[in-house]
This record gives C-alpha cells, structure tokens and sequence, in this order.
C-alpha cells in the first residue's frame, strides 16, 4: 500500500475507545491500541482480563457496543467476520477449532478457499483442484506435518492441531494474524516448535498474541500491552513493560 | 459419473442396477413400475432435502412447502389458465425456486432448533392456505383432472414412458446433486455444518452459503413437486402438510443423513411401506415407526452408513479368521 512512500505511516490495526459489555459487566472498557506493520504485539493480562473479548472484536466474532478498529486504516468495525478475513485479518483460536473429522490437507483447503473466489463454484468437483492440494501441503510442510496430510483431525496430537492451527491462518497469507494463546496445553519441546514458527512468520504479517507462558512469548514480542479489567494498564516495548511495577503488580502481585 | 475412484468391481455393480432399472418395465406389471416412479419422486424430494439436513446441519421441517408450491402452481395454471406444461414446468419452478428464497431469507434467522421452527411455521402457513383459499386450490377437494405432458410426442401417461421420464430426471438430480456435494462450494458447506465459526473467520460468508443451499434445496424440491403432480394428477393439501416434511426427513435420517446414497434407500423404505405395506398391514404407519426405531437403536447414523459399518466389521473378522486359520494350516 502506502507503505513505499511513507515507511510505517499507516497503522496495520488502530483500536480506539473499544468497549464491549455482556450484560453490564465490561468485558473492554476504553482500550485503545496502535500496531505498526511488521510488529510483533504480545498482549497479556490476567484470566478475565477481556483479552480474548478484544481478539473477537478485532476479528469480527463480536461487535463492539462503541468504539472503533481501523486496519490499515480502513475503519472494520462494522463488518462481519467474514468480511475482515478478506481484508487480511487471520486468527487461531484458544480453543482448538478445526474440522476434526477431515483430512489435514483438507483443512488447508478450506481455509485457502477462503480467499478465492472459487468457493462459490458447485458444478466442479474439488477434487480436481489439484493446485490446492499441492499448495495445502506446501503449508503444512512450512509447519512440519505434510507427512500427515492424509490423516484426519481426529487422529493428531493435541500438539500438532495447535500447528495446523497456526498452518490454517498462515495459509492465507494474512497482515494480520491474531494467536490466541498458541502456546497453551503444549509440553515443552512442543512449546519450541510452535514459538520458532512464530518467530519464522514473514515480516510483512502483523502479530498480535495473547500468551501466558513468559519465558517464551517474551522473545517473540517487540511491544507489550497488558490488559486488566478490560482497561489498558501498561504498554510499551517489552522491556519497559517487564520492569514497569504496575504489571508486576497485576501478575504477581496479589 | 465424475468421480475417478470408481474401480472395476464397483463399475460392475453400476452396470448391473442400470441394467436393472432399464429392465425393469419389461419384466414387471404396472402396478410396480408405478411403485418405482413413485420412489423416484421420493428420491428426488428426500436427496433435496438431504442438501440442507444433510450437508448443511439445518433441519428443516417444512421442505413440502416446496413440492406443494411446485404442484399446485403447476395444476393451477393448468387447469384455471390453460397453459401448455412446456410453458408451466419452468414458470412452476422458478416460481418456487423465488419463494425459497424469501423462505430461506426469513427461516435463516436463526440456526438449529429455531430454525426448524420457522420452517415448520412458515409450511404451516401454506398448508392453512391450500386447504382455505378455496377459490385458488378448491380447498378439501384438491385440484384434480390434470394430464401429463406428452415432450416430443412421447406420452406420459404411459406407465413405461413415465418410468424412464422418472427414472432420467431423478438420474439427473442425483448427479447435480453429487456435483454440487463434491464441489468447493459443496465443502464450504459441510465446513459450516461442523465449524461456521471457523468457516467465517476464513473468509467464508456463511449465511450466504446456507441461504443459497437452501434456494438450490427448494429448487429441487420443486423438481420432485412437478413430477409429483405430474404422477398424481392431483394435488391436496395434506402433500405439503407436515407429514409430507417429516416423511422426506424420515427418509433422509433413516437412510443416512450427509450421504448420497442415504436418501435414496430412505425414501424407496418410506414409499415401499406407505404404499406396498399398506396393502397387507393396515397399520402401516406404526410400521413404518417400528421400522424408524429399529434404526434409530441400531444404526443411528441410518441404513447407508450402518450397513457400510457393518459389512467392513465382517470383512475385518474374516480376514482375521482367515489369517488365523492359515496360521494353523502351516504349523
């Protein structure tokens, strides 16, 4: 885009005075944030801090009661899910949502068609699209599983859905990728796997995480916001953010 | 067909049931070759239906609406305003094609049991119409004194020549229906059934998908709805009321909902008993129960996925009997 002639002028997501609440009790309340292209954004917070409430306004699953989201400076609050994903917002989910009766490629699939425009086709077997297939693969080789192409969901490891997880919204080739939690549920090696695919996604993607495990996700992160009660406590690049006492404060401080 | 993982045997036994079916009016009297027309219409009205129970998850307890729409416009226009069946076959379609539509638009509201609701209300609303706006549908009494169309001097009130007429446009269904199942859209859709939060956030616009499925479903409803009326030469109100959804949807669940073949052996189950049952146990319907319940206990997932459970089990435990017997035989 613009991005030639003014290097980092427009922000990848722009969130202002988000507030969404279920019945009165604020799940965000008041939370702005800038991401610049490229960035890596570790958002943290303690359970219930509206972390995962903020992913599904940024991604379309909810709407925000006010407020405002822009990507790439176009303003998305008002468009539907689906609509957000053709602009370039992908997502994983905390709680693993995949086709668990399908074949891993077919997953892939899926999520590739998802941009293409011969979704819509009904008169032509899909299975004579061979170039998705191929290119499904090829994305899961990039996660480590193109040897498990053929098997369904339902016969992996906790360890490599999460991976497919991950393989599903790198497919699209997204400028936005939203991981909730990636890392949650993994042992320790698997927790390597996952981060070095993290670490691995192009800088032309934006990355805005939700992770609790520090050690790991620390690495990763270029700028932190922490997140309490809905409200914007901290933020700032990690290191100021680590020191700061107000999120010692929130995490260890009870 | 399209599929290229048809192999020999499999083609063999394609042969043979198109054999059979071709053979079929020279070595049966009427009263059978009747019969077989009636399942294909039910073939055609239940595969319909399976688009949306099946490969959607939307179940819908109103798909009558769209055969009785498709009927009555067809003896309407036929018999109030004259018109040939070359100009009101598609005028019968396309009109009921448009009110699924608008039927879809208003039921897709919502998803699961709220939409069996809507469907089942807004079927209901018809049914109430047929039977009281009298002066269109001459209520109780039905439309009747149709003719069957006669396409290239081919006249179809040969029981022989409506076979085939039947037995092509149901071959025809079930192909479009097979493509449309195996096509990206048709996996988009099974994607909304098991994951539409998942299908949305990749890009996928889910209501959209449902809502054209279901045009395309009322489509074929409509399809079956012509032959229908065609075949009976009569049209009453009681073939779209809720009965006639639920016996489609028996169909689909006790042959096995989400498969191509499913439908097909739910519906011939339904019309065998309705119609071959019947003439030798009165209470056909409490078989027809019995039958469903023996299903439902034994092969909940329906006759077409159970049986193919079942004969894999046999298959499994011969090849370990035999291995096993083998083993003794050398030592």
């Amino acid at each position: 885009m613009s991005a030639t002639m003014q290097q980092g002028q427009v922000a990848a997501l722009e969130v202002r005075n988000l507030k969404k609440s279920f019945g009165g009790l604020p799940a965000t309340n008041d939370v702005s944030l800038t991401v610049m292209p490229g960035e890596r954004r570790l958002i943290i917070g303690p359970n219930g801090a509206g972390k995962t409430t903020l992913f599904n306004q940024i991604a379309g699953d909810l709407f925000c009661d006010s407020g405002s989201i822009k990507l790439y400076g176009e303003e998305v609050s008002r468009f539907k899910t689906h609509k957000r994903t053709q602009r370039g917002v992908a997502r994983t989910y905390q709680i693993i949502t995949l086709f668990g009766k399908d074949t891993l490629e077919h997953n892939l699939v899926l999520s590739l068609l998802g941009l293409l425009k011969t979704r819509w086709n009904s008169f032509v077997p899909l299975s004579g699209s061979a170039h998705l297939y191929e290119e499904a693969r090829r994305v899961l080789a990039t996660v480590g599983l193109e040897h498990l192409a053929k098997r369904p969901i339902s016969e992996i490891s906790y360890g490599e859905k999460r991976r497919v997880e991950i393989a599903m919204a790198l497919a699209q080739k997204p400028r936005l990728l939203l991981l909730d939690e990636p890392l949650a549920g993994l042992s320790r090696e698997e927790r390597m796997t996952v981060s070095k695919l993290v670490a691995a996604v192009p800088r032309d993607t934006t990355v805005l995480m939700i992770e609790h495990d520090m050690d790991v996700a620390l690495e990763l992160a270029d700028q932190i916001t922490v997140l309490h009660y809905g409200k914007v406590i901290v933020e700032g690049p990690r290191a100021e953010v680590v020191s700061d006492p107000r999120t010692k404060e929130v995490y260890l401080g009870e | 067909m399209t599929a290229g993982v048809l192999d020999k045997t499999k083609l063999a036994w394609w042969a043979v049931l198109a054999a059979a079916l071709v053979a079929v009016p020279f070595l049966m009297g009427d009263f059978y070759i009747n019969l077989l027309s009636q399942i294909f219409i039910a073939v055609i009205f239940a595969a319909s239906l399976n688009m949306l129970v099946g490969y959607g998850g939307l179940t819908s307890l109103g798909h009558a609406s769209y055969l009785g729409v498709a009927a009555y416009m067809s003896a309407w226009l036929f018999l109030k305003m004259g018109w040939s069946h070359l100009v009101i076959a598609p005028i019968a379609i396309i009109g009921t094609t448009l009110m699924a539509c608008a039927f879809g638009w208003i039921a897709l509201r919502a998803t699961g049991l709220g939409f069996m609701m809507l469907t089942l209300a807004l079927s209901q609303v018809l049914w109430g119409l047929a039977y009281r706006w009298v002066g269109v549908t001459d209520g109780d009494n039905g439309l009747r004194g149709l003719t069957r169309p006669a396409p290239f001097g081919i006249d179809l009130e040969n029981t022989t020549a409506f076979y085939f007429f039947a037995l092509i446009v149901t071959v025809v269904a079930l192909a479009m229906i097979s493509r449309f199942v195996h096509s990206p859209f048709g996996a988009a859709l099974k994607g909304t059934r098991d994951q539409p939060r998942r299908m949305s956030a990749l890009g996928h616009n889910v209501w959209m998908i449902r809502w054209l499925t279901f045009v395309y479903s009322g489509f074929w409803g409509a399809v079956a709805g012509v032959m229908f009326v065609y075949y009976n030469k009569y049209i009453h109100p009681t073939s779209m009321a809720l009965t006639s959804s639920a016996e489609g949807l028996l169909g689909v669940i006790a042959g096995g909902s989400g498969t191509l073949a499913g439908p097909v052996v739910g519906a011939a189950i339904v019309v065998l008993l309705k119609n071959y049952v019947s003439g030798y146990v009165e209470r056909w319907n409490m078989l027809l129960g019995f039958v469903f319940v023996f299903i439902v206990i034994f092969m909940p997932e329906g006759l077409v996925p159970g049986m193919h459970r079942l004969w894999n089990k046999l298959r499994a435990r011969k090849a370990v009997r035999d291995s096993n017997t083998g083993g003794r035989e050398k030592a």
